[in-house]
């Protein structure tokens, strides 16, 4: 009986990832078969609009200025948080101990426990008017989507840190320490190096969220499709365009298989993601 | 062990069932609705989805009428204009609820649909306070819009750069406006916000910002703007001298049967366009002086 039940829920799983998949591609290369959309012309191009057509007669779908604002917020949101999460992590493993790591743990769940709504919230009343104010510009863009992001992944790198940062064998921090080296030498030269594929695994998944997340960031980014010319202009990325367009179009149509098309972008990264994570796993445990 | 066994061959079944529905299309929706299995005609179950801009009214009416017919159920959903005009087509909700004409909507076969026309709500363009302009043309928005002028000093208000903040292409009430104020002309790449409350929020907050709102999102954190000297209000709206304005449809797919012709009659009622429509911001129907059609033209009624 249990054993049916384990099969079936596996069963299920399985098939709602193979649907999921087979859908979203599906749907998604329907802009380049039926609508006979360009791909390099989608990849490349500039100017979104896909009710409308070109002095061609080409429908305007050019989904570079949502793929470059995507990385650059997600990039620069890892960049930017890894060092705090470091730092908290090696804290929470290496010196604080016990009692410190009972008070930082719930500090960071709490963090992750937050709807990404409220994070947007906070940006819009908050980061966005700062940012004008220091900097000019309407406030929205990049440079707010980055600031949300950093405090949204932040406690993902920060606990997946601490995970592989504890799994080094205590033997390796006693033979440092044997050999006369003091602790930051311990941290630095041995743990750190031994627990640098799981940290950047970390990095990994971090970006993997920031890069995933919808809500937050269309309520700063500002959406527009314009590409981005500094880190306080308004842009779009790949998910706040589709949030806040696909109620507007119908299923079928030009406008929303290019959405659809977007999603399929989505998926390949998400999907890249994962394999960088198992590549850098296997990698990590050889040299063990 | 027999019937463990009957009992997890049943849950498979019920899983690969799931799983096809699941996969399967937008159509698995249909069967259970509109039954032929109630006996009597006043009963059954109706959903609407589509405009958010209509949502919140037709809560409102459907909670009433269920209180006086219990055997109705009906549920209401947002989901944008497009999802209501698509769904309705597919068969696989009763009523599509659109801020457009079914006829201007890409990939929509209006012949099929049927046009219930229930409120009318009108839209006003916004700006921050501290922009310092109260009124100008409807040349004058249009070149805001299109991104010809660009500094607040041009209009007569303060040497403020202008800030346009935009709606989702494809929002119902951005056709409804472009419409009225572009006519053609292509709006300048800008922000685009997906609803009426986060853009209250932003032109409230942002120096110089530009948008426009249904006149039930308007209040004091925003100034509305006249347009060549018309004050956007509800009569100006019936008369047709204030020109941004549009229908607020409810499409059902043939004609309305049995629980949504009853539902729709109620929407249609003197008890709900005399008092909830304006309670909620809307323009009841009956009062509209002016009528307009799918492509935009406006006659006397």
């Amino acid at each position: 009986m249990g054993r049916a039940i384990c099969y079936f829920c596996i069963g299920l799983i399985i098939a709602l990832v193979v649907c999921i998949l087979y859908f979203i591609t599906s749907r998604g290369i329907a802009t380049f078969t039926q609508n006979h959309v360009n791909v390099w012309g989608f990849l490349t191009g500039s100017d979104w609009n896909p009710g409308a057509v070109d002095a061609h007669g080409n429908p305007e779908v050019g989904a570079l200025p949502m793929i470059v604002t995507s990385f650059a917020v997600t990039i620069l949101s890892a960049l930017l948080a890894t060092p705090f999460a470091l730092g908290m992590a090696i804290f929470m493993s290496e010196i604080a101990g016990k009692k410190g790591t009972k008070f930082l743990q719930p500090v960071i769940e709490l963090l992750v426990g937050i709807p990404s709504v409220v994070y947007g919230f906070i940006g819009l009343t908050v980061v966005v008017p700062i940012i004008r104010k220091v900097f000019g510009g309407t406030g929205f863009g990049i440079l707010a989507g980055t600031i949300v992001l950093f405090v949204m992944v932040l406690p993902t790198i920060t606990s997946l840190s601490v995970d592989s940062l504890k799994a080094v064998p205590l033997s390796y921090r006693q033979a440092s320490l044997a050999l006369g080296a003091n602790r930051w030498q311990t941290i630095y030269k041995v743990i750190l190096r031994t627990a640098a594929p799981g940290i950047l695994t970390a990095v990994i998944f971090g970006m993997a969220r920031a890069f995933g997340e919808a809500l937050a960031v269309q309520m700063v980014i500002g959406n527009a499709i314009l590409m981005p010319k500094g880190l306080v202009s308004p842009a779009s990325t790949l998910t706040s365009k589709l949030t806040t367009d696909v109620g507007n179009t119908v299923m079928g149509t030009l406008p929303n298989n290019a959405l659809w098309s977007l999603a399929l972008i989505l998926l390949f990264m998400s999907l890249f993601f994962n394999l960088l994570v198992r590549f850098i796993g296997k990698k990590g445990s050889i040299k063990k | 062990m027999k019937k463990r066994n009957i009992f997890s061959t049943l849950l498979m079944l019920g899983a690969v069932g799931a799983v096809l529905t699941g996969c399967g299309s937008n159509n698995a929706s249909s069967t259970n609705t509109n039954g032929s299995s109630s006996a009597s005609e006043h009963a059954g179950k109706v959903t609407a989805v589509g405009s958010t801009a209509l949502q919140p009214l037709v809560e409102k009416a459907a909670g009433q009428f269920q209180n006086d017919n219990k055997k109705i159920s009906i549920t209401v959903q947002g989901g944008g204009s497009g999802t209501g005009l698509s769904q309705v087509q597919d068969g696989a909700v009763q009523i599509g609820d659109s801020d457009i004409f079914a006829e201007s909507k890409q990939g929509i076969d209006a012949s099929k649909l049927e046009d219930h026309k229930v409120a009318v709500v009108g839209m006003a363009p916004v700006v921050n306070k501290d922009a310092g302009v109260e009124n100008v043309s409807m040349a004058q928005l249009k070149d805001i819009f299109t991104g010809k002028i660009t500094n607040w000093k041009e209009v007569g208000g303060k040497d403020e750069k202008i800030t346009v903040v935009n709606r989702a292409e494809g929002s119902g009430t951005r056709a409804t406006f472009e419409d009225a104020v572009l006519k053609g002309d292509k709006a300048v790449k800008s922000q685009e916000q997906d609803s009426n409350g986060t853009v209250q929020k932003i032109v409230s907050s942002t120096p110089g910002a530009i948008s426009y709102l249904a006149f039930s999102y308007l209040n004091d954190s925003v100034k509305p703007l006249s347009i060549d000297k018309v004050k956007p209000t509800d009569e100006n709206v019936e008369s047709n001298k204030w020109k941004i304005w549009s229908y607020e449809h409810m499409y059902t797919k043939g004609k309305a049967k049995t629980a949504t012709a009853d539902f729709l009659k109620y929407m249609d009622s003197k008890d709900v366009q005399d008092n909830l429509v304006k309670k909620m911001g809307y323009i009841s129907i009956h009062n509209m002086k002016v009528q307009k059609d799918s492509k935009g033209n406006v006659t006397n009624k």
